[in-house]
């Protein structure tokens, strides 16, 4: 099952951040991990948290623009060579990723244009897909 | 070339020290001509002048200007491309067009005789400053429809001097050129001067040791502080040239070495100062739109041309001996055009682009900024739900389409900057558009 990632645009200005993440803190949504990443003038937060919809409409109410994304979460194995045996299976499979990120310490989000035919690969390599 | 040989030694000395009573003969001689001409050759001026119930041949006196009809830009717009010309296409030998405006351009033409007028205004001007056959004229604006390059290069030549046609753009190589030909004038824009004393500056290109004496620059605003910077980084005096290509082009009016006030070539432009709002004829010295008649061109003769200019006129007894009338620089515009690198820009034709985008919000701020003493222009837009893509190259595509239409559209690069929501400030009634941040520093 694809999780649902929640992105939100950001202007490159002191406190965007912060006052999303005090957003979530006030509607009692727990933040499992999150990646930005930045252009010239602005970047994008992509957040997986407990209650991605109600997150969605909080941020939105607060005039930030939102959209949500499906992406597949995997458990990588804590010790050397965990996340090479992830890319490996991907990069044989010709899988191409458009990007990845970790969040709570030991599971990566990845995004890829496939998804159901990526977790079956992955499945296939007895990779653990979290929900 | 040397002021001392400039101060009496003019191009047209019969013209440049005639008298006021002298000139106001002219002028009435040519006004009255110019009517008859305008009404007996074109449709659009014959109904404009009949509408305003003026008898074209009852010009008797100076004043009498005031009961002709004014033409604007729209004239132009609406009778696009040649319906005011006044002369069959055969006798053509010219068009330019001004740099975007919404909608249509506004195309003139020119005769062999008025691209003689222009040549010998230029060189009037460029002669009466000191600029002589043993000068060389690094001419900087862009060749093209706009006519700064062009008038330059026709009045450089009629004065014998050499031109060097280099166009704008590529500063390394008009740096090399201005070194190795040993430009001795300079034809260009203000902001793009100090943008090549800049590069200069990085390459360790000593002014003082280079052969620059004079710059003619014009079509943009420019400040008094610019003009210190220019004078003190490339060694040359800096004068203020105006023209626009519905009058004539450069030409119309330039600065002499003294540097106060643009004497007017009144026996081809006959200006005016009007009040913007009522259209009544102000007297001299007040500030007011400044509109121009003129008074010898065939192909596209102008009657009361409304420049849309900020300025005022009046006479002096200038030190240079010249005896024709001044304007003053002009100090801003009755309307919302933006003259950007020397492109004009209307808000409106930026306005027209992004409406048209899909997923596009409609609102947006023009934003003016100075970066190397350039003026920048660029739009911010919003994103919305719709167009808000999650991945970071849609976003950059999206600016960088946006950016295409517009310089499609308006031939300039105007930079997108994608906001987050209601960061564009909302209004009811008239939208605040433009943000300008040109001044306070670079």
């Amino acid at each position: 099952m694809p999780v649902k990632q929640l992105t939100v645009f950001l202007e490159n200005q002191t406190g965007r951040l912060a006052e999303v993440a005090r957003i979530l803190r006030d509607a009692d949504i727990n933040l499992q991990g999150f990646s930005t990443t930045e252009a010239r003038d602005y970047g994008i937060l992509r957040l997986v948290v407990s209650d991605t919809d109600t997150a969605r409409q909080k941020l939105k109410e607060a005039g930030f623009t939102t959209h949500i994304a499906e992406a597949i979460c995997i458990k990588v194995e804590d010790r050397p060579g965990g996340l090479y045996k992830i890319l490996d299976i991907l990069a044989n499979a010709k899988i191409n990723i458009d990007y990845v990120y970790v969040i709570a310490g030991t599971k990566l989000v990845l995004s890829v244009s496939d998804i159901p035919k990526t977790e079956s690969i992955l499945r296939e390599n007895n990779v653990v897909i979290c929900d | 070339m040397s002021s001392q040989t400039a101060k009496k030694d003019f191009w047209d000395p019969e013209i440049s020290t005639a008298s006021r009573d002298r000139i106001i003969s002219i002028q009435i001689k040519n006004l009255k001509d110019t009517v008859k001409y305008c009404y007996n050759n074109n449709a659009i001026y014959r109904k404009k002048i009949d509408d305003a119930g003026v008898n074209p041949d009852k010009i008797d006196d100076i004043a009498d200007i005031g009961k002709l009809p004014f033409t604007t830009k729209d004239d132009l717009r609406d009778s696009y491309p040649f319906g005011l010309f006044c002369t069959p296409l055969s006798q053509v030998v010219r068009v330019h067009a001004s740099s975007g405006t919404t909608g249509n351009p506004t195309v003139v033409g020119y005769t062999k005789e008025d691209i003689d007028i222009w040549a010998n205004c230029i060189a009037r001007v460029m002669y009466d400053v000191g600029v002589r056959k043993d000068d060389i004229v690094q001419i900087s604006h862009t060749f093209g429809l706009f006519t700064g390059g062009w008038g330059f290069q026709i009045g450089t030549e009629k004065l014998g001097a050499l031109v060097i046609p280099i166009s704008g753009g590529n500063t390394e190589r008009q740096l090399k050129i201005m070194a190795d030909f040993k430009s001795t004038v300079l034809v260009n824009t203000p902001s793009y001067t100090l943008y090549i004393a800049e590069v200069a500056e990085k390459f360790g290109i000593d002014f003082s040791k280079l052969h620059l004496k004079l710059g003619f620059l014009g079509a943009e605003p420019w400040t008094e502080p610019m003009r210190v910077e220019i004078e003190k980084r490339l060694h040359m005096k800096a004068l203020n040239s105006y023209g626009l290509s519905e009058i004539i082009g450069p030409g119309v009016s330039c600065e002499c070495l003294e540097q106060d006030g643009l004497h007017i070539n009144e026996d081809h432009f006959l200006a005016e100062i009007i009040d913007p709002d009522t259209g009544k004829s102000l007297p001299y010295g007040s500030k007011g739109e400044l509109v121009f008649t003129t008074l010898t061109k065939r192909a596209f003769p102008a009657i009361r041309y409304r420049t849309k200019d900020i300025s005022y006129i009046y006479t002096d007894k200038c030190p240079c001996g010249k005896t024709l009338i001044k304007m003053a620089k002009p100090m801003g515009r009755t309307d919302d055009m933006l003259i950007i690198k020397g492109v004009n820009v209307f808000p409106s034709q930026i306005e027209e682009v992004l409406l048209k985008i899909k997923d596009l919000e409609p609102h947006y701020l023009i934003v003016l900024t100075k970066e190397n003493y350039m003026d920048q222009i660029g739009v911010w837009v919003e994103v919305s739900e719709d167009n808000f893509h999650e991945k970071l190259m849609d976003l950059e595509f999206f600016e960088k389409s946006i950016e295409d239409k517009l310089f499609s559209a308006i031939g300039l690069h105007i930079k997108v900057s994608l906001k987050e929501p209601k960061t564009i400030a909302r209004s009811e009634g008239k939208a605040k558009r433009v943000w300008d941040r040109r001044q306070g520093g670079n």
